[in-house]
């Protein structure tokens, strides 16, 4: 990933994780799944962090497989 | 180390089934064995190097397993061509997602249909909610399984909320009308619940194309994965809000709220779940789609072939079931004149190696259905890795018992 900065996106549940990252590898989007930053949430789940620049690509590729997430944030 | 030495034991003694070359397993219908290679290999190196409990917490082995987990909705909702692997819940077996179906979707006052070739894993929970208000109506089939689709249409009433049917009879094999039956109550906006149980892995098999709202599987028969698996597919037609989960729990979502998540699958699956069993799945579903499920299925058409036939020509056997591979799945239900069924699968099990189940097969209904109530039949259930020279050995056993009987 860039130096650019990361951005988070949260989901329902690691389940959903699950489905979002394989999904986004699918489409060629670099993404790692870490926990979620207590100073977003208080789930006690995990997130996926991707580079800032791909954030428009992870909407377009979430929403076509019909994801939806909870939040995208810069961190 | 009393139970070191006891499971020891266990181990040996299957060891030694495995390796006996005259041991014929045509009891398949139960579970399916022996299990492909893979499957057991994936299952050792998941406990050897996984281990996380998946949800649970966010380091690299909780996760691996979480992707195990969801490979396994993925492989099932690739394999029946649903649209959603998130509406994959995944279970301990059919039973389980049969329950969560019926209980879960069914209110006082709801009308549901249903056939009588059902096994006991639909009609005791139907049994239960008729109890609690629930209607019912059970189509009486003929008695070798058929089922006529117009008696079905016509007991739909405007209370009517649900149809439910096996995909085919695990006693007579018997292959139910899905796919008619599917678009009725499609027409009628009726959810239609399929029992796979015999078929998953078997034979192809089409959520959207048979209008299957709710797909009911286990892991463990013609998917070749362990014990211990199964699941529910949930349409999109099902409205997961009306959705009543079996139990709660923790999900390893929402840790926050005191309440069961509103959404699927986690509403559904509180606990840890089997991981290892669903990463057997896995290497089961793959199996399988690697063979081709119209492979296994032309291979098991075929077996079934060979054995109706062999046993047509035997004095003295009586098979149920509409004896058409083309109309039933791998499993034959026979009885043998001046012998108890309890007798022929002793006999065949200790003098011949061959092993299959008699009795009721946990479906009453199914046998009042073919007059074989309440002593039953024997059954044998063919599978994927059965050969020709074994269907051959068993219609030789069957022949020297009817001779015997005689």
């Amino acid at each position: 990933m860039s130096g650019m900065g990361y951005a988070v996106i949260l989901l329902p549940s690691t389940s959903h994780a699950m489905h979002a990252e394989a999904t986004l590898k699918q489409a060629g989007i670099a993404c790692k799944m870490i926990p979620v930053p207590r100073h977003i949430s208080s789930d006690c789940g995990v997130c996926i962090r991707i580079a800032r620049e791909d954030r428009e690509a992870a909407r377009a590729a979430l929403a076509a497989a019909g994801i939806a997430w909870e939040g995208m944030h810069d961190c | 180390m009393r139970h070191t030495a006891l499971a020891q034991t266990w181990f040996l003694s299957l060891r030694q089934g495995r390796q006996d070359p005259d041991m014929i397993y045509f009891d398949n219908a139960a579970t399916t064995w022996p299990k492909p290679p893979q499957v057991i290999e994936t299952m050792v190196q998941c406990m050897e190097q996984g281990g996380g409990n998946p949800g649970r917490a966010g380091h690299r082995l909780a996760l691996e397993a979480g992707r195990i987990v969801y490979a396994a909705r993925r492989a099932v909702a690739e394999l029946v061509n649903a649209p959603d692997p998130m509406r994959v819940v995944l279970t301990a077996n059919v039973t389980e997602a049969l329950n969560l179906a019926l209980h879960g979707l069914l209110r006082p006052g709801d009308h549901v249909i249903t056939s009588s070739m059902e096994h006991n894993s639909v009609m005791r929970p139907l049994r239960a909610l008729e109890a609690e208000g629930v209607e019912l109506t059970v189509i009486a089939c003929s008695p070798d399984g058929a089922l006529d689709p117009g008696e079905v249409e016509a007991a739909i009433r405007a209370r009517t909320a649900m149809i439910v049917l096996t995909h085919a009879s695990n006693v007579a094999g018997t292959l139910l009308p899905i796919a008619e039956v599917g678009q009725i109550a499609r027409r009628h906006g009726v959810l239609f619940l399929v029992d796979a149980a015999q078929t998953a892995g078997a034979c192809p098999l089409d959520v959207q194309s048979a209008a299957i709202d709710l797909l009911a599987f286990t892991g463990h028969k013609s998917l070749y994965g362990p014990m211990g698996t199964g699941g529910l597919v949930i349409g999109p037609r099902v409205n997961a809000d009306r959705l009543r989960p079996l139990k709660q729990g923790g999900t390893g979502s929402r840790s926050e709220l005191e309440h069961q998540p509103a959404f699927l699958p986690d509403m559904c699956e509180s606990g840890t779940p089997n991981v290892v069993g669903l990463a057997g799945l896995v290497a089961g579903v793959d199996w399988v789609r690697r063979r081709g499920v119209e492979a296994i299925r032309a291979h098991e058409m075929a077996l079934t072939r060979r054995l109706l036939d062999g046993l047509a020509a035997i004095r003295g056997v009586r098979v149920y079931g509409p004896q058409n591979p083309q109309q039933q799945v791998a499993v034959v239900s026979l009885r043998i004149d001046g012998m108890a069924p309890d007798e022929i699968g002793l006999r065949l099990d200790e003098e011949h190696g061959i092993l299959c189940r008699v009795g009721l097969h946990c479906a009453p209904a199914a046998h009042r259905t073919m007059g074989t109530f309440p002593t039953g039949t024997v059954r044998f259930g063919l599978g994927a890795l059965n050969t020709a020279d074994e269907v051959d050995a068993s219609l030789a056993a069957v022949d020297c018992l009817a001779r015997k009987g005689q």
